[in-house]
């Protein structure tokens, strides 16, 4: 899945969206809360906070290898690099 | 935060410095009750937030109490420099020997508080210091230790005040030193302090300013005085624009993109960081420019904050451009604002190229932020652009158009 705002988007494979335990591990872990549960418990993206996102690396963290990817549409599409 | 004179008398009486007889009413008949208690002629005065009274005929001298109902009356109806009077404040009419003047104000120089006194009181003490400067004697004195006995002594001393009367006004002088510390006044002033024929000191009025910020430390004395939290005393109603200003800036916690102050140029402007709006403000205006508004942004706020105050005065009428300036000292991060102001632009519809005029704000994830104004074409500076220069660069841009009426 992956969501757009004007600066970033974020892009989490489908694999990790069905993942309960992730899903609340990356809303835990998102300080302006662009992940969120869904009733089902599988992985939402916040559409209105994708512009809040502060680059801090925290859900690339959480995430298994590159099931997250933070992507700086201002800049060439490039992804953030794990801390 | 300015006190009503019936607020600023209580204050004052709280501290141990003699007042007289009042009584404040909003009701003509208690005016007469408060009258007939005192005994005697009283003064009426209208209980505004503005200077001018006398003048306007908000202050009545009633010989009886009937009169000084009648007087309550009117005064109660009459506005005085577009305010309506909170009430009225019944008075003695003191027979006073001679009147003095005592203040503290706060001195933003030294950042210290300075003590003023005068034996010749009733009128401003502007005047007396330009006509009779000997007659005006001023001390600094610390905000942390209090004003000794004999700092006080020697302030007023200076003024040629001797004997009985010097150690009269020592206690007074002190105590209001001591009231303006502890309740972080910016002004406290007691004009005329009286000297009765007894040789007793009262105060007669007094006027008092406590700093806006420190509101929520003295909650227990704005509280017992009657002042509500809603109770801002601006010197002027907030416009809609203003209020419009603090709702962007109640809508998250993170940051600051408020405190917004409403002008009729046609520059918006966004900025910020320590003592930055200010210095801002006075360069744009120095370069001839016409500022919209006032603002201030730091402290990091929210994409969403910052998108907000810049669309609230990218859509006030007039505004041709916004410059977008801060200084380095705030440490907020540069790409959070350039994200916000853009965002501002493109969700109105407008290009981010023409409407920012500038962008200066150098700092925390500046690299970050440049990469975004580059993306948009939004012309920026770098610290190497000073405050005054990225205000001039702003003021340059700007078609000369007539001011637009709020």
């Amino acid at each position: 899945m992956r969501a757009d705002g004007i600066f970033i988007a974020v892009e989490v494979s489908d694999e990790a969206a069905s993942d309960a335990a992730l899903a609340a591990k990356l809303a835990e872990a998102c300080p302006v809360d662009i992940f969120a549960q869904a009733g089902s418990g599988t992985l939402e993206l916040v559409e209105r906070n994708l512009d809040e996102c502060v680059l801090c690396g925290l859900c690339l963290t959480a995430a298994p290898d590159a099931t997250v990817k933070i992507i700086k549409l201002y800049d060439g599409e490039a992804t953030l690099a794990p801390a | 935060m300015r006190f009503f004179e019936y607020e600023a008398r209580e204050v004052v009486k709280r501290a141990g410095i003699p007042v007289t007889d009042y009584g404040f009413t909003t009701d003509p008949a208690e005016a007469r009750e408060i009258a007939q208690r005192i005994g005697g002629p009283t003064v009426i005065k209208s209980q505004v937030l503005t200077g001018g009274r006398m003048k306007a005929g908000g202050v009545k001298f009633a010989d009886t109490p009937e009169q000084a109902e009648e007087y309550a009356r009117d005064i109660l109806a009459l506005e005085i420099g577009g305010h309506m009077p909170r009430g009225v404040l019944v008075d003695p009419k003191a027979e006073v020997a001679q009147e003095y003047y005592a203040g503290v104000v706060w001195d933003g120089t030294r950042k210290q508080p300075v003590m003023i006194f005068s034996p010749v009181g009733g009128i401003d003490i502007e005047q007396v210091a330009e006509e009779q400067p000997d007659k005006v004697g001023r001390r600094h004195f610390s905000n942390i230790l209090p004003l000794s006995d004999f700092q006080a002594k020697e302030v007023i001393a200076s003024t040629g005040v001797t004997g009985s009367a010097l150690n009269k006004l020592v206690p007074i002088v002190t105590r209001l030193a001591k009231l303006f510390v502890e309740n972080d006044m910016t002004l406290v002033e007691i004009n005329p302090l009286g000297l009765l024929p007894d040789g007793s000191f009262v105060a007669l009025d007094a006027h008092m300013d406590i700093e806006n910020e420190a509101r929520g430390r003295h909650k227990k004395l704005l509280t017992d005085l009657g002042v509500g939290d809603e109770e801002t005393r601006q010197a002027r109603e907030a416009t809609p624009f203003e209020l419009a200003g603090e709702r962007v800036d109640a809508t998250d916690h993170r940051g600051v993109a408020g405190n917004v102050t409403e002008f009729d140029g046609n520059l918006g402007l966004v900025i910020g960081a320590g003592g930055g709006s200010l210095t801002l403000f006075d360069a744009v205006r120095a370069h001839g420019g016409k500022p919209a508004n006032y603002c201030e942004i730091g402290g990091n706020p929210s994409v969403a904050k910052a998108c907000g105050l810049a669309k609230l005065v990218l859509q006030k009428p007039g505004v041709d451009k916004i410059a977008v300036m801060m200084s380095i000292v705030s440490n907020t991060r540069v790409d959070i604002v350039a994200r916000g102001v853009i965002k501002a632009c493109i969700e109105l519809g407008m290009d981010p190229a023409e409407k920012i005029a500038i962008f200066r704000i150098p700092g925390a994830w500046e690299e970050e932020g440049f990469k975004i104004l580059e993306k948009y074409g939004v012309d920026y500076a770098d610290r190497s652009v000073s405050l005054n220069e990225a205000a001039r660069r702003a003021v340059e841009k700007i078609e000369p158009h007539p001011p637009v009426a709020a």
